[in-house]
């Protein structure tokens, strides 16, 4: 009797806690749009904008990880993101042409993803290999032109389609997979910065020569760095195949990187929870934009432009990077993304 | 001689080398002074080519032969404008700030002026012809083999002009010296006496203007602009402000030329993989010779 007890004891413990608080979260989010989906209150149209969100928030904490806590200058976020998601659409649609539905093609799908994470995270590795000679704006210009030499390769590549790229892939990435993956690719991200080796990477970031002379082996920990974030990128370039359901090399071109650095540093470098801010708003507001422009055009005489849009997006960046210089969250994080390990350590050294 | 390595490629490369030479001065200038990367600097490019567009189209339509110099003047002008005040509205505030936030606000800069540009009605975001029979009539000459256009030609000497211009501003004129001198220690060069917004002010004009010509060179010599023409060009001739130690301008000359013969040489061999062989040489470059080829090494203080 006691025995069973303790396991409800532990269960209820659990839930308490801060990670329970994120399952418990995670699942009402869930129970609120699956069903307002399936029962046509929200469409199709919107519910897509939420997993692309979603998606984005994978990649927004991933880059996060190598510029804002290593503090490695990286701008070729996408062409890790491409690996991935050309890597795992191969094998489903290409290779393996699993069939769309099933508890095998699910499987096989769980599979490629993986297997896309781990082959951007190979080419991560290699990127972080020149982060041993370069810092700061050259290291910049190697991860911008390593993400082109990406799209370029692939784009020569006659199986993956060159540039016409894979159409018809599957839709795996439904709204409950996307949640999934993204809560436990955050949940793993932020365990990987609250561990020694989070500390390492941090302390690359604050003083690189002073936590060499400390004994942290800044080689390897860059490297790591740059292999994580390549690894979660690469997820989330395949869940983002598999919903878009057709990839081409332009999708993941500078741009996209841009979108995605612009993210990190609206949200706040070095703050998990200013990324999922940034990722989930941003997409949203340029989606709104879209809506808002359609009611403008026809309130005004004069045909207002749908690049309007971008432009309002762009000046909102420039006004936040002036009036909020440090992003929306600063280096803040929300309590439930903090390990309750954390507060100890904040008494102490208080 | 005949295949891929003939005369023709090496008239190619030189006059996209030169294009992306005048674009890299800017970038090289800037960052020497103030250490930002100006991303939107390739869009004060796109800015310089419009501006030689409206030019042109204008004075055709007042039935009067345009002048290249004064079309020249025309687009210069109007890309050292609009540098001129993205400095003053979105970098200045951001001086002393973390430099990774004028950085994206220097996307942000870009971003802007090429979805402003679409949005206007009267630039529009598809492709227009750039009128460029209207400025110059075309002539062809034929030497050794290739064909030479007096495009090409105009297209080199108003480069090549406009850069010993800008070698004898900084070197031999007191505001080039105070730009020397600012970007060797900004608060030494303040605390005699130089007025370092100014340079900076004076830094972004020359920039832009160098920009707004590369812009009308694209626009006679490859005739088809659009809003979103800056970008490639802009990312390239960072690479060869990189590639030539950023910082320095006669590195970025040189980082112009090499990008100009490995991308037109990289074409002629495959022309998919070509774009990649740039970028392969950049990365190489780096890793081997990390501050570039005529950057100035500097030690780590600790």
């Amino acid at each position: 009797m006691s025995g069973k007890n303790s396991i409800m004891q532990n269960i209820v413990r659990f839930l308490k806690s801060r990670n329970g608080k994120i399952l418990i979260g995670t699942f009402i989010f869930w129970l609120i749009l699956y069903p307002l989906n399936k029962f046509n209150v929200m469409n199709n149209y919107w519910m897509h904008v939420v997993n692309v969100s979603l998606i984005f928030v994978i990649l927004t904490v991933s880059l996060n990880l190598i510029n804002g806590f290593t503090g490695q200058f990286s701008i070729g976020h996408m062409g890790f993101a491409a690996v991935g998601a050309y890597t795992a659409a191969t094998l489903t649609t290409l290779v393996w042409k699993v069939p769309s539905h099933g508890i095998v093609a699910y499987t096989a799908f769980i599979g490629a993803l993986l297997l896309g994470g781990i082959a951007a995270a190979f080419i991560g590795f290699l990127i972080g290999l020149p982060t041993l000679r370069l810092r700061g704006d050259y290291l910049a210009i190697v991860t911008l032109a390593f993400g082109e030499i990406i799209r370029v390769i692939i784009n020569s590549i006659d199986f993956v389609g060159g540039p016409r790229g894979i159409p018809g892939i599957p839709r795996f990435s439904t709204f409950t997979v996307v949640v999934v993956v993204t809560v436990l690719s955050v949940i793993i991200m932020k365990n990987v910065i609250y561990s020694s080796i989070g500390r390492a990477l941090l302390s690359i970031r604050e003083d690189e020569v002073a936590s060499e002379l400390v004994g942290v082996d800044t080689t390897r920990y860059k490297v790591l760095g740059f292999t994580v974030g390549a690894f979660f990128a690469g997820i989330g370039g395949g869940l983002l195949a598999h919903l878009v359901q057709y990839i081409n090399p332009l999708q993941f071109g500078f741009m996209a990187t841009i979108y995605v650095l612009i993210m990190v540093y609206i949200g706040g470098v070095g703050s998990i929870s200013g990324s999922i801010v940034a990722a989930i708003g941003l997409t949203f507001l340029s989606e709104g934009l879209r809506f808002g422009l359609d009611k403008l055009n026809s309130v005004t005489p004069f045909p207002v432009g749908p690049e309007w849009r971008m432009v309002i997006y762009s000046v909102l960046l420039v006004a936040t990077m002036l009036y909020k210089t440090n992003g929306l969250m600063g280096d803040r994080e929300f309590e439930v993304l903090i390990p309750e390990e954390e507060d100890e350590n904040a008494k102490h050294s208080a | 001689m005949s295949g891929i390595f003939n005369l023709q490629q090496v008239i190619n490369s030189i006059q996209l080398g030169s294009i992306y030479a005048l674009i890299s001065i800017g970038y090289t200038l800037v960052y020497g002074i103030i250490k930002l990367i100006n991303f939107a600097h390739g869009d004060f490019y796109m800015i310089g080519a419009y501006a030689a567009y409206f030019a042109v189209i204008f004075s055709a339509a007042r039935k009067e032969h345009p002048n290249v110099i004064i079309v020249l003047l025309i687009s210069m002008t109007a890309g050292a404008i609009v540098a001129f005040l993205s400095n003053r509205i979105a970098y200045r505030p951001l001086r002393y700030k973390p430099r990774l936030s004028a950085l994206i606000t220097a996307i942000g800069v870009s971003m802007f002026l090429e979805y402003t540009s679409s949005a206007i009605p009267a630039v529009g975001p598809s492709y227009r012809a750039f009128p460029q029979s209207q400025l110059i009539p075309e002539r062809t000459y034929h030497m050794w083999g290739a064909v030479l256009t007096n495009y090409q030609i105009v297209n080199i000497v108003i480069a090549v002009t406009l850069m010993i211009i800008l070698t004898y501003i900084v070197q031999h004129t007191r505001i080039g010296m105070a730009m020397r001198a600012s970007a060797q220690d900004k608060d030494a060069a303040s605390l005699m006496g130089i007025d370092i917004e100014k340079i900076i002010d004076f830094t972004f004009i020359i920039g832009g203007a160098l920009a707004g010509a590369a812009g009308l060179l694209t626009g006679i010599t490859y005739p088809r602009i659009n809003p979103y023409m800056g970008i490639i060009p802009g990312l390239k001739a960072f690479i060869a402000a990189v590639l030539g130690g950023i910082g320095s301008v006669p590195g970025a000359m040189l980082g112009s030329y090499i990008m100009g013969f490995a991308e037109v040489f990289g074409m002629a061999i495959n022309s998919i993989l070509g774009e990649g062989i740039a970028y392969a040489i950049l990365i190489l470059v780096l890793i081997f010779l990390p501050q570039g080829i005529l950057g100035k090494k500097t030690g780590e203080k600790v």
